[in-house]
């Protein structure tokens, strides 16, 4: 990585920093949860985005990348296009009439 | 004869062969994980009465297993800066400490499944038991195949970090990227099966 100790030393506390914010996430979610203050829905959209946040964190510090290479991107926005993709084809599905 | 630039980065891509590699395996596995989590969604908006999670399962183990698998990122991040840091004793103990996360994940994962099998829940019974059975067996898989990469490195790597500490330093943060796809998997696992 070539990167000087004190670099590495900020980075360290910085995970720290993430980890903490991920347990309030967590919580925030089994709380959420728990509670059932918020109708079906709300309680679906909520706990997805909560999910969301703690995945971008865990990629953005972790996974480093906030800091990377461009063709790490290039590979990581194709391989979303292809995931979106997959998740669209059960929504293809409503369409099939062959089943009526 | 060793494979070129897996230390210093190639001039055309800008990244050593290894990190170059482990991405492409990562979006190979994102494409896995898409197509089970797209056969959930299918599953799910065709089903009449689909259960929800805490019907057969337990939140809280899955919440306690959330908090093993985040720190047990943190631990693993660290042990790749103790080894960027050239500290191999401090990095082979944060790294023994993510297998033992890893562990008391895979014993958390064994109780779950013996409370189902012991109330004769199979995937064959329902059909949001079959899969969440197949997410969850594949995640711990992966789980486990983490754990054997990390404990060979944290075991048997001082060798190779004394020959050259900037390889080994690279392969502890590929290892590294891998672990935190798994956490990042359990991430929305734990919602999409426990909590909706």
């Amino acid at each position: 990585m070539g990167k000087s100790h004190a670099e590495i030393s900020r980075h360290m506390r910085v995970y720290l920093m993430v980890f903490g914010a991920l347990l309030v996430l967590t919580a925030a979610t089994v709380g959420a949860w728990k509670l059932e203050f918020l109708p079906a829905g709300a309680a679906v959209a909520l706990a997805l985005a909560i999910a969301l946040c703690k995945a971008s964190l865990v990629a953005l510090y972790f996974m480093h990348l906030s800091a990377e290479n461009k063709m790490i991107y290039w590979i990581l926005a194709l391989t979303f296009v292809f995931f979106l993709v997959l998740l669209l084809v059960p929504v293809l599905t409503a369409f099939d009439v062959i089943a009526y | 004869m060793l494979i070129p630039h897996i230390v210093k980065p190639r001039p055309d891509t800008g990244l050593n062969n290894g990190k170059l590699g482990i991405w492409l395996f990562l979006a190979s596995e994102v494409m896995l994980f898409g197509a089970l989590f797209a056969t959930y969604l299918m599953l799910r908006m065709g089903s009449n009465d689909w259960p929800l999670g805490t019907k057969y399962l337990d939140p809280m183990w899955a919440a306690i297993n959330t908090i093993v698998l985040i720190t047990s990122s943190v631990t693993m991040v660290m042990a790749w800066a103790m080894s960027a840091k050239r500290n191999f004793a401090k990095f082979r103990l944060f790294m023994l400490l993510t297998v033992g996360l890893g562990f008391v994940f895979m014993i958390i994962k064994y109780i779950e499944y013996s409370a189902k099998f012991d109330h004769h829940y199979y995937p064959s019974t329902h059909v949001f038991l079959a899969i969440y059975f197949t997410l969850t067996g594949l995640h711990g898989l992966h789980v486990l195949g983490g754990m054997v990469v990390n404990g060979y490195l944290a075991l048997f790597g001082k060798k190779h970090y004394e020959q050259d500490p900037e390889w080994f330093t690279n392969r502890v943060e590929h290892s590294g990227l891998f672990w935190h796809f798994v956490d990042l998997v359990w991430i929305f696992l734990f919602p999409i099966l426990y909590l909706l």
